[in-house]
């Protein structure tokens, strides 16, 4: 008589091997939105520096915004550790750009294209990093934007943002962003931007960069907060005239 | 505990429609600038348009991803074609290298959808139509996209197309002027921009002729 019980457990090497455990299947230590705008001497980024881990805010000194050669800024949202990764494939390619030494570098447009090139490698792999990178620059005064995806979706524009900042900042951007922005006026449209994410955004934090690239340089602002306002009356007594309130 | 699956599509659907049409002695290709992903659009100004050769333009939409990857091996395997025989591709040439292309990956296909027009060998309009996995064949006209739906009934009353399975065969290519077809192809694309939300912006067209090639653009409602 069968005695089921007794049946050894069936071991499925079919579905997987250890290779797999080595797979992102999804992010742990995540940034949220980056946005990017063009202005008249370059190109200017805004992120925060949360490190969210799930729905705690883990880490709040995370810089997103990083220099790329001498031309180009990225910005990265989604998982920290692949950005870090990407930063040494970008370190990488800058430091065999500069080994040739023979008077050209790498502009924003390349670094772009090179990291499209390898969010759809790994997205062809099965193994994403998991990231939505904005890419930008200024060389010999031709301003670039771009942005990729984690499955190597890519495109170039006057102003680019990830995660929530496509929903929340693309549309202020898309009425008030015009050509010629000064840099006083360009960081105020950004910042207008970064208040409504911080509203909005559940893994925002009230805590800034902002990246400036021209054909002088790149700068990195230091960390500061934007002024919120919460005293709204509806804030202050939310439950004013609702049916079986108190 | 369950082995965990991935929570990631390698795919997305990135929108928009591509429509060609061939005449008699040039060819219209079309397709709008918008770039979408779920609700969101995420430019209202990329082209999904390449020349590949003299007298072939692909129009690809779908995955974006996928159909710049698409471009770029069609366009590195031009230029070796070009080394190797010192000629341009013709048309019906590029058409066979694009079914093989999409072929090779049919087990994790490009996700795109494209329409090849061009001239032929004779000079006469060609437009080649596919599915993501290579299956094509030579047609009059032909919509890919999102809009398709909207387009094709459009297209197959207007243009008249004759039956393929007619005796002798009857060429369907439009007897339409160059002028015609153009405004033919503004009108699928408004209309279509109606009623598919993932239409929009601008359209792209380019023209095909024996004197060259020229574009133009008209714009389309961005809502």
């Amino acid at each position: 008589m069968m005695h089921l019980a007794d049946s050894a457990p069936v071991t499925n090497n079919l579905l997987g091997s250890e290779a797999d455990s080595q797979r992102t299947m999804y992010p742990y230590v995540t940034g949220t939105s980056v946005i990017g705008i063009k202005y008249k001497d370059g190109i200017l980024f805004a992120a925060d520096m949360g490190g969210s881990y799930g729905s705690t805010l883990r880490y709040k000194s995370v810089e997103r915004l990083k220099s790329v050669g001498k031309h180009s800024v990225i910005g990265a949202s989604g998982e920290i550790s692949d950005f870090q990764e990407i930063m040494r494939y970008l370190d990488e390619l800058i430091l065999y750009d500069n080994m040739w030494d023979d008077g050209n570098s790498l502009g924003p447009k390349q670094v772009h294209n090179y990291l499209t090139r390898v969010m759809y490698n790994r997205r062809n792999m099965f193994n994403p990093l998991w990231n939505s990178l904005v890419l930008g620059g200024i060389k010999n005064g031709q301003k670039y934007l771009g942005t990729v995806s984690m499955i190597g979706v890519n495109y170039e524009d006057d102003h680019v943002a990830t995660g929530f900042g496509n929903h929340l900042a693309r549309p202020i951007l898309r009425d008030e962003w015009h050509e010629n922005l000064t840099y006083e006026e360009g960081v105020k449209l950004l910042e207008k931007c970064m208040r409504v994410l911080l509203y909005r955004d559940r893994s925002a934090v009230n805590k800034l960069q902002i990246a400036k690239i021209t054909d002088e340089g790149f700068t990195l602002s230091e960390p500061y907060s934007l002024k919120t306002f919460w005293d709204f009356n509806a804030f202050n007594n939310p439950t004013l005239g609702a049916e079986g309130s108190w | 505990m369950t082995k965990q699956q991935a929570n990631w599509s390698p795919y997305d659907n990135n929108g928009g429609t591509c429509v060609a049409i061939a005449g008699a002695d040039y060819c219209v290709i079309a397709a709008d600038t918008r770039m979408s992903t779920g609700y969101s659009i995420l430019t209202r100004d990329y082209s999904k348009i390449i020349q590949l050769a003299d007298k072939s333009v692909m129009a690809s939409s779908g995955f974006q991803a996928d159909v710049r990857a698409l471009q770029k091996v069609l366009a590195a395997r031009h230029l070796i074609y070009q080394h190797q025989h010192n000629k341009q591709m013709s048309c019906p040439a590029m058409a066979q290298l694009l079914s093989n292309t999409l072929y090779f990956k049919r087990f994790f296909p490009y996700y795109a959808f494209n329409v090849l027009g061009g001239l032929d060998s004779e000079g006469k309009g060609c437009v080649f139509t596919y599915d993501a996995v290579g299956s094509y064949e030579r047609v009059g006209y032909s919509a890919q996209g999102s809009g398709a739906t909207l387009i094709t009934p459009f297209l197959d009353n207007q243009l008249k197309s004759p039956s393929p399975l007619l005796l002798p065969a009857k060429d369907a290519v439009t007897p339409l002027s160059e002028i015609e077809a153009i405004d033919l192809v503004k009108t699928c694309f408004a209309s279509a921009t109606e009623r598919d939300i993932y239409t929009g912006d601008k359209v792209e067209m380019l023209v095909l002729n024996a004197s060259g090639i020229r574009r133009e653009f008209m714009e389309l409602r961005k809502d």
